[in-house]
């Protein structure tokens, strides 16, 4: 699904922040991308979601380099990627229904066609009774379900997600962590980015170890 | 229902209230928030703008008409004036002159100013009760111009000159030029005064856009991690930035015709006031032509159009910065 070879990036005439990165993320795959604070997690999440390119070396995102993926192109590929950011991006102007169902309205979709799919998944995450709230009235807990749904609503065959349980205590992290496996148990390949510790003793998942911008994988 | 229940999109009854929830759940909903405090205060700055811009062509075109106006109705007129010569009979002199001047084809009313009206003409400089015979005063004959283009002045001049004493032709040439200059100088002004503001609300417009559009660079980024498109994006933002300068543009532009009609309507109702009248002499009614209203219109959709094309390129902006 995802493939790395040595691939390195740098930030203008700066250092390496991502050095020699070979690994694959396979489909149905789950797996945590771990390491300390500044380790290039972040940064690697944006290059699997093609928001960044490779300075060098190859990435391979569904059987195409993205070296040759034309800027056009890049929103088809990405529609095919969930992602989850750590601090939500829920827009705060739209009710929560309203944010889960955007994927499909950006793609100009009748709303008939997918009303029933998000208020079901909304009810899956526990928004059921929250569906006509704004963000800002919702709990962080909430909010990352809510996150988490419009990142799933289409669908995707990989889902990204950048510390999903840094704002949540830990009975909500392990009802997150047991989505997410219900989710890659459906089909999806899952990459949850984390220094969790106590959230990857849960599972028994292939860890993707990043320290000063090289990785280690633990499988 | 629960975070780790079943899976969703699997069976449901046909009794599943999920299925029969119709409502529409985008009503009167944008992507684009339709009110925020940086909206708001570009649609103030467009409404200032255009407001001052449409002020400034309403200006540059009754000074133009009024400019167009002194010229024609100068034009339209000569004056025959007679000096006093002793032992001529100036008022047999100012009727011949009279005569004269209307055997001319093209020409309208010939009046010869009485002693009356030439004494209130001078009363300013000379004081009431002025004797006519104590002082050497030359003689008006006004003559109105109905045909310039059937009037052969040069021939007038040439009779006037010949057969009545004393007399000569004032075509006010010398004044219509100078007055024509004066005119054309005071539009040259005005055209430049309204492109500076032009200038300076476009630059208005394309700066307040930008930071109105700065503070939506979160809903551009979101949009582009949902997997929109470039142009989906650009075109959500267009929309929403043309209804703000259609606004902001709409309310500045009424509020200038207002003033004009306002202003219209003071110079009429202040008819026989003495400050109202000269500024009625000197200008004319405020009255603006089909013109100058057509100006305003044409200048609130130039601004949204500038609101719009400057918000898409902000979007392009925003998402170059992204990748």
């Amino acid at each position: 699904m995802i493939r790395f070879e040595n691939v390195g990036l740098r930030y203008g005439m700066g250092p390496e922040v991502l050095r020699d990165l070979t690994f694959q993320v396979a489909p149905h795959s789950f797996q945590f991308l771990t390491g300390p604070s500044g380790a290039g997690k972040t940064t690697l999440l944006r290059l699997l979601f093609l928001s960044l390119r490779p300075t060098r070396g190859l990435i391979s995102v569904f059987g195409r380099e993205t070296s040759r993926i034309g800027k056009q192109d890049l929103p088809k590929m990405r529609r095919r990627i969930g992602i989850v950011f750590q601090d939500f991006r829920l827009l705060d102007h739209l009710t929560t229904y309203q944010n889960v169902a955007l994927p499909y309205r950006v793609l100009g979709h009748d709303e008939a066609t997918y009303r029933a799919d998000v208020v079901e998944l909304l009810k899956w995450v526990g928004l059921g009774e929250r569906m006509h709230v704004m963000p800002p009235v919702l709990s962080g807990g909430e909010k990352q379900r809510a996150a988490i749904a419009r990142a799933l609503i289409t669908k995707p065959e990989l889902l990204l997600a950048d510390e999903p349980t840094g704002n949540v205590d830990p009975p909500l992290a392990r009802r997150l962590l047991r989505l997410f496996l219900e989710l890659n148990r459906l089909g999806t390949a899952v990459v949850i980015a984390t220094h969790d510790l106590a959230l990857m003793d849960q599972v028994d998942a292939r860890r993707l170890v990043l320290e000063d911008g090289r990785m280690e994988i633990f499988s | 229902m629960s975070a780790d229940s079943a899976a969703p999109r699997t069976h449901r009854p046909a009794d599943d209230p999920v299925v029969r929830d119709d409502a529409d759940h985008w009503s009167g909903a944008s992507i684009v928030p339709s009110q925020s405090i940086a909206g708001r205060a570009l649609t103030l700055v467009i409404a200032i703008m255009t407001f001052l811009a449409s002020l400034t062509a309403g200006a540059v075109t009754v000074i133009d008409d009024a400019a167009r106006s002194w010229a024609s109705d100068i034009g339209r007129e000569v004056t025959i004036e007679i000096r006093p010569i002793d032992g001529v009979d100036i008022d047999a002199e100012i009727r011949r002159a009279v005569a004269l001047a209307q055997e001319f084809s093209g020409v309208g009313r010939v009046h010869a100013l009485s002693d009356d009206e030439t004494r209130r003409l001078l009363e300013p400089w000379l004081g009431a009760g002025l004797d006519l015979d104590a002082l050497p005063v030359p003689r008006l004959v006004i003559v109105e111009i109905a045909d310039p283009a059937l009037l052969d002045l040069a021939e007038m001049d040439r009779e006037v000159g010949e057969t009545i004493r004393g007399a000569s032709l004032d075509d006010h040439a010398a004044w219509v030029d100078r007055l024509r200059a004066m005119a054309g100088a005071m539009v040259v002004g005005g055209v430049t005064i309204l492109v500076l503001v032009l200038v300076a609300l476009v630059l208005s417009v394309v700066f307040a856009t930008r930071a109105a559009m700065a503070g939506n660079s979160d809903i551009i980024g979101v949009l582009h991690f949902v997997g929109a498109e470039a142009g989906f994006i650009a075109r959500e933002f267009q929309r929403h930035f043309l209804m703000l300068g259609i606004r902001g543009g709409a309310i500045g532009g009424g509020l200038a015709i207002a003033v004009f009609a306002l202003a219209g309507w003071l110079t009429q109702g202040t008819a026989g006031i003495p400050g109202a009248d000269q500024l009625t002499a000197f200008i004319g009614g405020v009255s603006i032509p089909p013109f100058g209203y057509g100006a305003v219109l044409v200048l609130i959709f130039a601004v949204a159009i500038l609101t719009a094309a400057t918000s898409r390129f902000a979007v392009h902006g925003a998402l170059a910065e992204i990748e």
